[in-house]
């Protein structure tokens, strides 16, 4: 019976399997081996054995490039690099090019952009930390991911950080809560460093732990805006606890002569800790797989399990190894088969994504979409706050990946899910398409002045030989890759048809491809 | 933090006996201890509704399914248009010293209104709205909001809580965006206030008198409907990752977001926009300059559904050469805003669809003689003019009066709040109710007595 059972299973699942097959697309996939390389491609693969999901084809090295530099550093790669890449012949040039992206500035610029979010850093409503504090606040945290700072030292100078918001620009976190309220500071700390939503906490325990930020004080000084955050030890001695109780249930003494703060930092980023190094290689196995092994990234309750609890302890103890480098996270993460897998998935299975079968495609975040349309087209945008204040002025050379203020306003970025950081839910920004945004990319007079007044894509012309060169070119820019003869065929015959004259049709073929899916998603 | 919204199906949530102290303490509450409440905290001004709360909690019953708002940005001279003073003579009138009767005995306006005055039964005047702000941005928001500035909060335009409560979450499902700004938007605050960016008009862009009116990423100068149809094909044919992954949910999703703005562009959703397919004699009537044709194409959206559309018309700030401006603009004014109450009447619109034409304050009524004005007037927000029409609003009447030098209002002050909460009444929103803020606090929609503002009350006698 249990053997019939077995092969009726088979029987159900080999068509289920050859339906999958399909033929290879050699502009997405390659016929690399997806053999384990390592631990992460092990747990990962073993589970989809288990579940009988047949994981996707390995991406092609193209496919590669302009991925892993839309997610490490938000930023497509020029003409010039796709082509160096491309010809390079050195096979070990993938983990090379992780090497060398990771040590770019463009990492902490686009690395701070996701904290800014997390953090709610804004310098209007309802955040309110005003334009200087801002600046000083995003340089502190773009200059720590620079310096790559351990990230349990990271967090703790935050957690324990006094002073000015300006001059220690941590304290600003204090300051960017929905209130100043101890519970509020609480529940802003358990969502950012723990990934738990503690309104789901029985009230209590978000009670007790809100007794480590009741000694916070704030107060003003002669400088216009500046506010000190400090330990207030008067209010501590006159009315503070003895022992406090951490949200793991643990009671601990309280020492008079020790800022509470920092009792609940040194438990937070303990390595038994349950909740720190959890919650951060979850995180950034989100950002770069496009979903957290527990989903949402930020909602860590008992009835949210992982889909692979292997997955999240072997990285829980890589970031141990690691000695919390999370850039060595982020390398271990990028080298893995899994990464690499194409966006093409091979089973219909519709957990197949919920596993990591195949990498996700994901519309590109607002700031990155608008930056690689003016680096296609050599243009700039335009950025003022309404705040008149000297740290308000934004060059129009500025990337928008590095906009520092949230508060700044801009039809494009809204329109493309730049979230309002309000709440630090990971949630908040959005990458769904809409009507409005299809509207814009397709039609906007935005969109054609970029296009039709662009120097660059002038200057790409007049440096072909001939038409399809000027096309091979246009696709290293805007693809990062080659075109293939069905496509120069199209664009071939698209040129000679009666719909355009001279240059026309070379404007329609950079319209038609940064309306593609392949400029508009990581994939 | 981590607050979700407390109830995001955008329904109002009504007080319960009000915010006041009897309510809370559950003593019921007689309409003669409300009046007493009402006149202690609303400074001695006689209140036309003295049931600020009414006992029935239900949002009123919508007469209005759309709103046409003409903002006069600048500020239009109240005693020039809608509340002539003919006797003060030139240091007050200038050269517009003539007015225009209306059918209603009484009832004159400006010299340069002729039209408007034939359809003086369609509309009701406003003599006396006030909020006594002189500056532009401070009173534009005030008018436009029904809220003070001040507070923490960043209050949204009225046309995006009209479409928070009636747009896509309340079941519309137009193509067409349910709040529109013809053609700019406001620049110097943000319509959607604390609501967020999906809440922002959609503004057209372009000139709706030009010979095509290009509606942003609608109608793309230089690029014909055929090579929009070629673009569209190369754009399939090149679209190589995207024949790739066929059939995936993330494709259909994409599809549609593309078919649906190919619709805008290439197929009939986009032609509400084409003004060609009216009749040149209408639009004639209308006027061929951008206020008269952005009427036309107000009604046109509204036709459609649409439910807010602002005609933001600049040019009214007319410290210099006011009268020769006025020479101008007026006569624009006067042909549009009469032809769309007159075309809307005929097409039985009018008794849905509310039209609210006013600046964010009035002029100087005392003429501006000496140089460098030369005959300009200056800002005023002590006391101007307002029009309202249709959707339940009456016409052929006056509502307050300035005073003879159109200087204060002497009878029936209108707050911003007051004409606001009017309009929300008739749309169906309850104007005592609150709007939920993104952060996961309900907010009053409007202040009341109790918040230490002073109340006139909602328009109840044209409503």
């Amino acid at each position: 019976m249990k053997r019939r059972l077995g092969i009726a299973i088979c029987l159900v699942l080999v068509p289920n399997l050859l339906a999958a097959e399909r033929t290879l697309d050699p502009t997405f996939e390659s016929e690399g081996s997806i053999s384990p390389r390592g631990k992460i491609d092990r747990t990962v693969f073993a589970r989809l054995r288990q579940e009988r999901i047949a994981p996707a084809r390995l991406c092609t090295d193209a496919v590669f490039l302009r991925r892993v530099y839309v997610d490490v550093i938000g930023t497509l790669p020029t003409a010039e690099e796709a082509q160096r890449f491309l010809t390079d012949a050195n096979p070990n040039k993938r983990r090379d090019l992780i090497d060398a992206l990771l040590a770019r500035d463009e990492f902490a610029e686009y690395w701070a952009l996701k904290w800014c979010d997390l953090l709610r850093v804004k310098a209007e409503f309802p955040v309110n930390l005003w334009p200087n504090a801002v600046q000083a606040y995003h340089r502190w945290l773009k200059t720590s991911l620079q310096a790559n700072l351990r990230y349990d030292q990271f967090v703790r100078a935050i957690l324990c950080s006094s002073g000015s918001n300006f001059r220690d620009p941590q304290v600003n976190f204090y300051r960017s809560a929905q209130t100043k309220q101890p519970e509020a500071l609480a529940r802003a700390v358990a969502l950012t460093f723990m990934g738990t939503r503690a309104e789901k906490w029985p009230p209590e325990k978000l009670a007790e732990m809100s007794v480590f930020f009741s000694y916070l004080g704030y107060k003003k000084t002669a400088e216009w805006k500046e506010e000190i955050v400090y330990f207030d030890m008067q209010k501590y001695l006159a009315e503070g606890p003895q022992t406090a109780v951490l949200p793991d249930g643990t009671t601990v003494t309280l020492r008079p002569d020790q800022d509470p703060r920092e009792v609940f930092a040194d438990w937070l980023i303990s390595p038994r800790n349950p909740y720190f190094a959890k919650c951060i290689v979850n995180r950034v196995w989100s950002w770069l797989l496009g979903r957290g092994i527990i989903h949402e990234p930020d909602d860590i309750r008992p009835d949210n399990p992982p889909v692979n609890p292997k997955l999240l302890e072997l990285l829980e103890q890589e970031l141990f190894a690691a000695r919390y480098d999370l850039k060595a996270l982020f390398r271990l993460i990028l080298n893995s088969k899994v990464y690499q897998l194409s966006s093409i998935p091979q089973s219909d299975n519709p957990d197949a994504g919920r596993y990591f079968a195949y990498y996700p495609l994901r519309r590109l975040d607002a700031e990155v979409l608008v930056d690689a349309l003016c680096q296609i087209t050599g243009t700039t945008e335009e950025y003022s706050s309404a705040i008149p204040e000297p740290f308000t002025f934004i060059p129009p050379h500025q990337r928008s990946i590095a906009l520092a203020d949230g508060s700044i306003t801009s039809t494009f970025l809204e329109m493309f899910g730049r979230p309002p950081r309000d709440t630090g839910l990971e949630s908040e920004r959005s990458t769904r398409p809409s009507a409005a945004q299809r509207l814009h990319l397709l039609n906007s007079s935005h969109i054609q002045r970029k296009i039709q007044e662009s120097e660059r894509l002038r200057e790409l012309v007049r440096g072909s030989a001939s038409p399809q060169e000027t096309a091979t070119r246009i696709y290293l820019t805007i693809l990062a890759r080659l075109p293939t003869q069905r496509e120069l065929q199209v664009f071939e015959r698209y040129s000679k048809s009666d719909i355009v004259q001279g240059q026309e049709a070379l404007i329609d073929l950079v319209w038609a491809l940064i309306n593609s899916v392949e400029f508009l998603y990581r994939h | 933090m981590n607050a979700k919204p407390q109830h995001t199906d955008g329904r109002l949530r009504s007080y319960r006996g009000g915010d006041s102290l009897l309510g809370m303490l559950g003593i019921p509450i007689t309409r003669r201890s409300l009046l007493q409440g009402s006149l202690l905290g609303a400074t001695g001004f006689w209140l036309t509704d003295p049931l600020g709360a009414r006992a029935d909690a239900e949002p009123p019953a919508a007469k209005a399914k759309a709103v046409i708002h003409i903002w006069l940005w600048g500020g239009p001279s109240h005693i020039d248009t809608f509340d002539p003073k003919p006797d003060l003579g030139n240091d007050y009138c200038g050269p517009l010293r003539a007015t225009t009767a209306t059918s209603t005995a009484g009832v004159a306006l400006g010299e340069l209104l002729p039209l408007l005055a034939k359809q003086f039964d369609k509309y009701t005047i406003i003599r006396s709205s006030t909020h006594g702000q002189n500056g532009h941005e401070t009173a534009a928001y005030m008018v436009q909001t029904g809220n003070q500035t001040g507070g923490k909060l960043v209050y949204p335009h009225v046309g995006a809580v009209v479409s928070k409560f009636t747009g896509y979450e309340a079941g519309y499902k137009g193509l067409i965006p349910p709040y529109i700004v013809l053609t700019q938007p406001q620049g110097r605050f943000s319509e959607s206030g604390f609501l967020g960016p999906r809440y922002k008009p959609f503004a057209t862009g372009g000139d709706p008198n030009a010979k095509r009116f290009l509606v942003e990423g609608v109608v793309a100068p230089g690029i014909s409907d055929e090579r929009q149809r070629g673009r569209r094909e190369l754009l399939t044919r090149l679209n190589s990752l995207a024949l790739a992954s066929q059939g995936s949910e993330q494709m259909e999703a994409v599809a549609k977001a593309e078919q649906e703005a190919y619709d805008l562009i290439l197929g009939d959703a986009g032609k509400v926009f084409d003004l060609a397919q009216e009749d040149d004699a209408l639009r004639a009537r209308y006027g061929r300059n951008t206020l008269g044709q952005s009427c036309l194409m107000a009604r046109r959206l509204v036709e459609k559904g649409v439910r807010f559309v602002t005609i933001n018309s600049g040019g009214w700030d007319t410290h210099k050469e006011h009268f020769e401006a006025m020479r101008t603009m007026l006569p624009q004014l006067d042909k549009g805003v009469s032809t769309l109450l007159e075309d809307l009447a005929d097409r039985g619109l009018l008794e849905s669809t509310i039209v609210w034409c006013s600046g964010e304050f009035g002029r100087t009524p005392q003429v501006q003689w000496e140089a460098p004005w030369n005959g300009g007037r200056n800002h005023f927000g002590a006391v101007f003019s307002t029009l309202v029409a249709g959707g339940g609003f009456r016409g052929g009447a006056v509502v307050g009066a300035s005073d003879s030098r159109a200087s204060e209002v002497v009878d029936r002050p209108v707050y911003p709040w007051d004409m606001i909460g009017s309009m929300y009444e008739l749309l169906g929103i309850d104007p005592e109710g609150e709007i939920a803020h993104p952060q996961g606090m309900d907010v009053a929609l409007l202040p009341k007595a109790s918040d230490g503002v002073e109340v006139g009350g909602r328009l109840k006698e044209i409503m």
